[in-house]
């Protein structure tokens, strides 16, 4: 542990010794936290890169996926990501202006508003398991092995079957697919699944991640350790929940909005 | 170590980092810089001798032309684990962990990193990746080359790929924390006075590095986090069989790994600037421009990384466009090379070890940087791509570079670290028996690679064999260089001379401060009122601070 | 061991002694800065050595200087830049009317399949004085294909067709390496290149047991896997007409255009949709799993090989979507390119004459 005592006398309990002053130590800890989303892009930006490349490559398939994934939950989603933004700016306002139960039940709105992002998700890859859109060639990773051309053991067999969407949507703009060729897309969509759920699932890994943070604060906070002399940690926290919460909104257009077919489910 | 000796002249401080506190749990949950320095010190000798120890066995193994040493498959898992140790688990921490972490928050005049919790938290990652990489090796190793390329890491070999992948994650971590926390320390921790053009050289290389840290490693992170899911669950994002795109790999991979490499050797740059001003007793010459220097390697080594790919299927255009940048890494550290040369002259030159260090580096970085020209210019590099040139041109820039920089800066700094001297004698024969093997060792490959020998072969052709036995025998007279001063260290750990506050009688505020250090570092924190090496007015000055 | 052991590399190639120029010269100048580096501090070391009376004379540092030196390197740097790219262009670009071999690298062998039909693994028969042309594809990892000789090296990918070539120019057996670590017998895929007097060439391909010309085996594939139920040439067909596709500029579906290429026609044959040539429905199965590389490119041999049918306008709907040579200029100097390449080759009689007439 801290093996002296700092020679400064008296100061806040919460200026830790290497920093001189109040200021000194909010700034650093901001900058650092700058830092390191910073970094984060960076990791997403890798993901995301790879997603667009493969997206130039396999079009047809990526339009096929895009169609076959729910935009309604992930609308909702979407606007519930927003609200908790909304919930978490204000829990850091309340921590700036000193007031202490609003901070705590802003805290806890948040909390509330990510754990139904994340079972909406949840759902989400449920509806993925039950259409056997897990991606894995050939290999039978979670009970289901990947199938988009019906014949899943589903429980509504309509669902999940892309290969038969793409040749509706064809037939509606009167072009001729054959079921070899609207099965073989149907089967790169795969790859379309495959950064669907690395995507999402490291996005859902920040929110997970962000809930522990906000719980921590929510103890914090609850002691009374935030007022408007002391709320770095709050401020950092908000930060950070931000960030992930623009993640999103670049994930949500890009596997759900960009080019589904008119009408898709 | 915590009494004085009897000498008269410089006496050990009553109190210091190594004796405040006492108890493993003292130094486990240390928030000090220092004793995290030390700690990381402690592990990354580990693996550099685990790493080195691989060495030794491909060189024994290449003794002949046949393979009969080791299986193949025996011999690739030894490559890789020789490679993925030596770049993952010591030369990446080497410097900035090590030094960095101990002299840097000294240099800019603050008691601790600004965030000494997660410096911590980075020395625990790495504890926690090397983990993995240890139970990756005991099991049975990795046979992928340190490189991992897709399809073959993903789909094609057995060992342990998905283990080691994961080591290098957190260790990946571990390198951003600590980026991260020199970047802020740097820009909001500096002693008053300490302007960003009075800022050390070493300090400007370390946040050059940071950067690369900070923005290059999350990359190689999703990326192996990609190439473990394609193994672990088939998912097809690198291997064309399963509707990926392998070239796609090597753009990912290399874009973390080859600034990676200037996180290697930027640091180790830094070592060099302090050590040649201190032991030549004169300003460094160009300041600006060595500073600047490290920023730009830093800012070019991002866009440089397809030159790794010239005979990868890349097209023709982007090929003369990354070797066009390639040439412009290298100007920065060619006009470094000049000013470290030319602040030698008039200067009054004392050849203690760690000279000794910085000269052989200068000398082999040289020779290093020359001969990434070779491989930057593209017809040349579809000869000598993945031959032992290219093995040579790497062990040049990172043995004879950066392990160089990092023996000199561990001799520069042992007394401050210490506060005791190493033995002068076996230190200056060490440097000597390194600089001779490790030339033996890696002179002969420049030319069993222009010969066509390719890397990671278990068996080669009979004619090469001669150039192979020189270099297992330089080998062997550089392990003799690399295992001596592991004695001499720790005899000087007991036995060394008491150094004093400044015993090579340098600048820099770290030099002002007793040695070892205090854990706060300075009982009063220093304002600054000099420029950074201003030599030749120390004779007038004794800076002594109690 | 071998003491009589060699400091340089054969140079067997047309080549190998532009590489080695820029190789030395590299050497002189690396020799040059090394030496002067060396010099300069060991002269520094002991002329400025620290000593009882001497005191260091303290320079700032001077801007003309480092202006000096950022400017030679980047001088000398730019030199061998242009050398090393004007070298790599050369090198990177197959010339016409070379002698097109087939390669195909797994773990681990080399497998090659000269154009007469004759196979040989992990040796490579070439005659010298003539430009060879290696058309290279992996069936699993990435291999890399090294002749040491001849200065070439070429990443053997698994999922497209990449290029490299030479002109022989000295008798004798090389070194063929893989070059790309590609597993456990990485070190064993290795083989030899013989080079051959063209005479002996001639005799070597003679002696060979070949079953018929890549062409032909290419079409007996075509058949057998049914290509020829919907390529055909007549008006009806559901795919497009193939004769005098290769080399030409194809418009596909979404009104792009591209060159049908060797690249082009296996990612056809693999992943029909991806590019459907326009005025076509996407109706063709894929055949990945069911052809194996040696077939693929013994097919794309055998497409190479049907010339354009006077008696069938090259605008019908049968056939790919023809783009106007204006329209695309690059395209345009590949298509030229491609017909001077058919108009020379056609009088050598390489091209065996349109396979077994079984055109409807």
């Amino acid at each position: 542990m801290s093996t002296s005592q700092t020679t400064t006398t008296e100061h806040h309990p919460a200026l830790a010794h290497q920093f001189d002053s109040m200021e000194q130590q909010q700034d650093a800890s901001t900058f650092g936290m700058w830092v390191f989303l910073l970094t984060e892009i960076m990791m997403f930006g890798g993901l995301f890169t790879a997603y667009l490349i493969y997206r130039i490559k396999y079009y047809p398939a990526f339009v096929a996926g895009s169609t076959s994934i729910s935009v309604i939950w992930g609308f909702i989603n979407t606007l519930v990501l927003i609200c908790s933004s909304f919930t978490m700016a204000m829990a850091v306002w309340s921590a700036q202006t000193s007031r202490r139960k609003l901070q705590i039940w802003f805290l806890i709105g948040t909390m509330i508003l990510g754990s139904v992002f994340l079972g909406i998700k949840a759902k989400e890859y449920y509806d993925k398991y039950d259409e056997c859109h897990i991606p894995g060639l050939g290999h039978q990773i979670i009970g289901k092995p990947f199938n988009t051309t019906g014949g899943c053991s589903a429980t509504d067999s309509k669902l999940g079957n892309i290969s038969k969407e793409i040749r509706d949507h064809a037939a509606e703009s009167h072009e001729e697919v054959s079921k070899e060729s609207a099965d073989q897309t149907a089967d790169q969509t795969q790859i379309f699944f495959s950064f669907y759920f690395a995507m999402t699932g490291l996005h859902a890994f920040h929110m997970i991640i962000g809930l522990g943070l906000l719980t921590w604060l929510l103890m914090r906070a609850t002691r009374g350790h935030f007022d408007s002399q002391y709320y770095t940690p709050m401020e950092l926290g908000g930060l950070y929940w931000h960030f992930v919460d623009i993640v999103w909104i670049f994930l949500f257009p890009l596997l759900y909005l960009i080019s589904r077919h008119k009408g898709g489910a | 170590m915590s009494t004085a000796t009897t000498t008269p002249a410089p006496v050990m401080p009553a109190r210091h980092f190594l004796n405040d506190n006492y108890g493993i749990r003292s130094w486990l949950l240390t928030k000090d810089h220092k004793r995290i320095a030390i700690l990381y010190l402690l592990s990354i000798t580990v693996f550099f001798f685990i790493g080195g120890i691989f060495a030794a066995l491909i060189r024994l193994h290449l003794l002949t032309p046949n393979g009969e040493l080791f299986s193949a498959d025996t011999y690739n898992r030894l490559f890789t684990m020789h490679g993925v140790n030596m770049i993952f688990f010591f030369l990446i921490p080497s410097v900035p962990a090590v030094i960095g972490n101990f002299v840097l928050p000294i240099m800019v005049g603050t008691k601790d990193l600004a965030f000494p919790k997660i410096n911590l938290l980075s020395w625990y990652l790495y504890i926690g990746g090397a983990t993995f990489s240890i139970i990756a090796m005991v099991s049975g190793g990795v046979d992928t080359g340190w490189t991992f390329y897709a399809p073959l890491s993903s789909g094609y070999l057995r060992g342990h790929v998905v283990l080691m992948a994961v080591g290098i994650l957190i260790v990946g971590f571990s390198s951003i924390f600590t980026g991260l926390n020199f970047i802020v320390t740097v820009h909001r921790m500096r002693a008053p006075g300490m302007t960003w053009g009075r800022l050390p050289l070493f300090v400007w290389s370390n946040y050059a590095a940071s950067l690369i840290m900070v923005l290059g490693t999350p990359v190689i992170a999703i990326t192996l986090t990609l190439l473990a899911l394609e193994r672990g669950f088939h998912i097809g994002i690198f291997d064309p069989k399963l509707g990926g795109d392998p070239v796609l790999f090597q753009h990912m991979f290399w874009f973390y790994s080859h600034p990676a490499v200037y996180i290697m050797i930027l640091p180790g740059m830094g070592v060099i600037s302090e050590i040649v001003p201190c032991f030549s007793r004169k300003r460094i010459f160009g300041y600006a421009f060595v500073a600047f220097s490290s920023i730009a390697i830093a800012v070019f080594g991002f866009v440089v990384w397809a030159h790794h790919m010239f005979v990868a299927g890349i097209s023709v255009y982007s090929a003369l466009v990354f070797s066009l940048l390639s040439y412009a890494v290298a100007i920065p550290s060619a006009v470094k090379v000049f000013n470290w040369t030319a602040t030698m002259y008039k200067g009054s030159v004392q050849m203690d070890t760690p000279m000794l260090y910085a000269m052989a580096f200068i000398g082999l970085f040289t020779i290093g940087g020359l001969t990434g020209l070779f491989l930057a210019a593209l017809g040349l590099d579809i000869h000598i791509h993945d031959t032992y040139f290219v093995v040579a041109h790497f062990h040049y820039v990172m043995v004879g570079g950066m392990v160089t920089a990092y023996m000199g800066g561990l001799h520069f700094w042992w007394p401050k670290m210490t506060g005791r001297m190493y033995p002068e004698v076996p230190a200056k024969l060490a440097a000597i028996v390194t600089f001779i093997g490790f030339n033996l060792t890696f002179f002969p490959q420049f030319i069993l690679g222009y010969m066509g020998m390719p890397r990671r072969y278990w068996a080669y052709p009979p004619e090469f064999q001669v150039l192979n036995v020189l270099s297992t025998a330089g080998a062997s007279i550089l392990s003799v260089g690399f295992i001596l001063p592991l004695f001499y260290f720790l005899w000087s750990l007991k036995y060394g001379e008491v150094a004093g506050n400044n015993p090579w009688k340098a600048t820099g505020l770290e030099w002002e401060t007793t040695s070892p250090p205090p854990t706060h570092n300075f009982h009063q924190i220093p304002i600054v009122t000099k420029d950074p090496y201003a030599y030749g007015e120390e004779e007038e000055e004794v800076p002594v601070v109690h | 061991m071998n003491l009589n052991f060699p400091i340089f590399p054969d140079q067997a190639s047309s080549m190998a002694w532009h590489v080695d120029a820029l190789y030395l010269f590299l050497v002189l100048l690396t020799t040059f800065f090394s030496v002067l580096i060396a010099v300069l501090i060991l002269y520094f070391a002991i002329k400025y050595r620290r000593r009882p009376g001497h005191v260091a004379q303290q320079i700032h540092g001077s801007t003309l200087l480092e202006i000096i030196w950022t400017v030679i390197p980047l001088g000398i740097s730019m030199v061998i830049f242009v050398w090393g790219a004007a070298l790599y262009y050369h090198m990177e670009r197959p010339p016409a009317n070379a002698l097109e071999i087939y390669g195909v690298g797994k773990q681990w062998m080399w497998k090659f399949q000269h154009p007469g039909g004759q196979r040989e693994i992990n040796t490579l028969h070439v005659p010298t004085g003539r430009d060879v042309k290696v058309t290279l594809i992996s069936q699993d990892v990435i291999h890399s294909f090294f002749v040491p000789a001849f200065r070439v090296k070429q990443d053997v990918l698994p999922n497209r067709y990449v290029f490299t070539w030479f002109r022989a120019t000295v008798p004798g057996t090389y070194h063929l390496f893989c070059s790309q670590y590609c597993g456990t017998k990485h070190s064993g895929m290795v083989g030899s290149v013989i080079v051959m007097t063209p005479e002996d060439y001639a005799t070597w391909l003679a002696s060979g047991k070949a079953e018929g010309s890549l062409a032909s085996l290419g079409e007996k594939a075509f058949q057998q896997y049914g290509c020829t139920t919907c390529h055909r040439p007549d008006s009806g067909a559901r795919g497009p007409n193939l004769e005098g596709l290769y080399g030409r500029p194809v418009r596909l579906t979404d009104n792009r255009v591209v060159l049908a290429d060797d690249n082009y026609i296996r990612e056809s044959i693999l992943e029909p949709n991806a590019k459907v040539v326009s005025g076509f429905q996407s109706i063709m199965p894929t055949f990945r799993g069911v052809v194996s590389e040696d077939e693929i490119m013994a097919i794309t041999e055998y497409i190479k090989h049907l010339a354009p049918q006077e008696s069938n306008p090259l605008n019908n709907r049968t056939t790919p979507t023809q783009i106007r040579d204006s329209e695309v200029p690059n395209i345009q100097q590949q298509n030229k390119q491609q017909n001077e390449q058919q108009q020379q080759q056609s009088p050598q009689g390489t091209r065996p004459a349109n396979p077994s007439g079984k055109k409807p």
